[in-house]
């Protein structure tokens, strides 16, 4: 199955040049490709166990796939989805934002302003997610009337505060406060990740501080910042559903209330399910283009986008049935990729195990 | 002294007693140096005689901690004020030391360019926002720049997509986009290869002709004797020896010049 050669033929055949040394001398010899058994071992297995769970969702009817189907676009299932999607963004938003704030004071000369936020990131992500939603939407308890005014002098603007912190507002709060700890370390990663001499460069060119951290600074840090703050987002946009303590309309508790009334337990989570899987997806594609975006600087061309691909392609495999000459927008480099595509594909075949 | 075009009035830089330390180890010991209006000095030195904190100590990038730099005879960093509280010495905002840096410019080691930009807009960066020109005019002379150091057609290539030479060079045009009266380089050639280094100093010898403050850090003794109208030469952060090229390199005065050239040489 496999050749093997002894390591002093080997040696021998380095030292000294082939006998007959014309300029292509292996061209004639037909190349066989590797063999790779263990690949198609595995392989199979896998196969097989992928079959069993396609046949075991098909067949057993106590998935109640038209239950299932029925609820996916009920409307209260589509406003809960709805509800979970304005959560995930405003408590996004507000984490991110304040904790671009936080990282910029931790990474501050004042000790005040880098205490706080250490002091901060430590409270907010030691105490359990669950516990700081409950006392948010209890803020009422502790202070009945919030206002506007001078610190310890006079106030100008009263606010119940049940009427400001309903259940979104203790939901974003809670969401959002917490969060804001997580992003406070993943921005400051980010910042810490752009070469020193970045930020030494705008300083010698006079660039103002703001415009430094803004146009030279975060976006290089975005690159790293990008792929773990949507790991976040994410996160948040499933830990949505731990609002359903709150009794507040997001997809979880819905999905709960209704299969509390009716009994169909399974089928009403796999909706549920269905939904953040669905929502979760367009987070990953909406991802994939906010790296390429900030990847600008870092590779020398940037790949091309699925979207693009297939667009070449196709107007590859076009040109080749016609027979008329590639399209000028297609990268001749990828025209090139294509012919060689078909090229290893035609020796494969041809070369292949028979 | 080799003739070059008129002079500048601009661009005297003075370094007066001037110490740094980093912890415990004195890197500048009492350096007093003048570079005159449009001349060229090339520092010399073995690594770690302290021949780049004295460049990022002109600019402000290192604070000294005694003695003083003047630009046309403002001081760097500080501004004299005779108030309330006597005759001192304010301390700068970094507002305006930030504008005080648009006078210097500074050549890295590294290059510097931000990655994520093109060639141009790294040029045009500095002007629009620290010395808020208008755009048109801005991009206008910065393509005149990179056509200067033999880029035009780069101008919208990014750093990555440019060899080291051609970053470098596109480093310089992105230092005199601000006009700067002083141009300071640290060891511009020693990250480039062999080949490349021509490029680089070609560019650089160009700048050279147009009257700006040159203050170059470089091993290129070739380079230093063509084109230096001064050179200093710096060892265990003190300056050992400075004068013509002619002098400096081919006769110089003390022992430790001398062990410095032959080992480069």
């Amino acid at each position: 199955m496999t050749a093997v050669t002894t390591p002093g033929t080997r040696g021998e055949a380095a030292a000294t040049p082939p006998p007959d040394a014309s300029p292509t001398p292996y061209s004639h010899l037909r190349i066989v490709p590797a063999r790779h058994p263990g690949r198609w071992v595995a392989t199979a297995c896998v196969a097989v166990l992928v079959a069993m769970v396609v046949s075991s969702l098909l067949t057993n009817d106590r998935w109640e796939w038209d239950v299932v189907a029925q609820y996916l676009t009920w409307p209260s299932i589509l406003s809960g989805a709805w509800a979970t999607i304005r959560l995930t963004a405003a408590a996004s938003v507000v984490g991110f934002a304040l904790g671009t704030v936080l990282a910029l004071m931790r990474l501050s000369r004042s000790p005040l302003l880098v205490g706080v936020s250490w002091a901060y990131t430590w409270v907010f992500r030691s105490v359990p997610l669950l516990l700081q939603l409950l006392l948010w939407y209890n803020l009422a308890y502790l202070y009945p009337h919030l206002s506007l005014g001078v610190p310890f002098g006079p106030e100008f603007l009263w606010f119940d505060t049940l009427g400001v912190i309903d259940k979104f507002g203790a939901a974003i709060l809670g969401l959002g406060l917490s969060q804001a700890a997580y992003s406070a370390e993943i921005v400051r990663a980010g910042i810490l990740s752009v070469d020193q001499g970045q930020q030494e460069a705008a300083a010698s060119l006079g660039i103002p501080r703001r415009r430094q951290v803004t146009r030279i600074v975060l976006p290089q840090a975005m690159r790293s910042i990008v792929p773990t703050a949507v790991n976040e987002v994410i996160g948040l946009l499933k830990g949505t559903s731990i609002v359903y303590v709150l009794a507040y309309g997001e997809l979880f508790y819905i999905a709960s209330v209704i299969y509390g009334r009716n009994g169909k337990v399974v089928p009403l989570l796999i909706v549920a399910a269905i939904w953040y899987l669905v929502l979760t997806t367009l987070i990953t594609i909406v991802q994939y283009y906010v790296e390429r975006h900030y990847a600008k600087g870092a590779v020398r061309t940037l790949p091309p986008t699925p979207l693009q691909r297939l667009r070449w392609s196709s107007a590859v495999t076009r040109a080749r049935l016609t027979g008329r000459p590639v399209p000028p927008h297609v990268p001749p480099a990828f025209a090139a990729r294509a012919r060689v595509g078909v090229l290893t594909r035609t020796a494969r075949t041809s070369g292949g195990p028979a | 002294m080799t003739t070059r075009a008129p002079h500048r009035a601009a661009g005297r830089v003075e370094v007066h007693g001037v110490h740094k330390s980093f912890g415990t180890l004195e890197v500048l010991r009492d350096v007093d140096l003048t570079f005159e209006p449009g001349t060229v000095t090339v520092v010399l030195g073995p690594s770690g005689s302290g021949k780049s904190t004295l460049l990022r100590a002109i600019n402000h990038l290192e604070k000294v901690d005694a003695g003083f730099v003047t630009v046309d005879g403002d001081l760097v960093g500080y501004r004299r004020c005779r108030g309330r509280r006597g005759d001192v010495l304010q301390e700068l905002k970094e507002r305006e030391i930030l504008g005080q840096r648009t006078r210097i410019g500074f050549v890295f080691q590294g290059f510097n360019l931000f990655p994520h930009l093109t060639a141009l807009e790294n040029v045009v960066e500095a002007p629009l926002s620290a010395q808020r020109r208008s755009r048109a005019e801005v991009e206008a002379e910065a393509r005149e720049l990179l056509a200067r150091v033999g880029l035009a057609d780069k101008a919208d290539a990014r750093p990555r997509q440019l060899s080291g030479g051609q970053q470098q060079r596109v480093a310089i045009a992105r230092a005199l986009a601000l006009r700067p009266r002083v141009l300071l380089f640290d060891e511009p050639t020693s990250a480039l290869d062999p080949e490349l280094v021509g490029e680089v100093l070609e560019v650089i010898k160009d700048v050279a002709s147009t009257g700006t403050t040159l203050v170059v850090v470089t091993h290129e003794i070739g380079f230093a004797r063509e084109v230096a109208d001064s050179v200093v030469f710096m060892d265990d952060g003190v300056v050992v020896e400075q004068g013509p090229p002619a002098q400096v390199l081919d006769h110089p005065r003390h022992e430790r010049t001398r062990a410095f050239l032959d080992r480069v040489l």
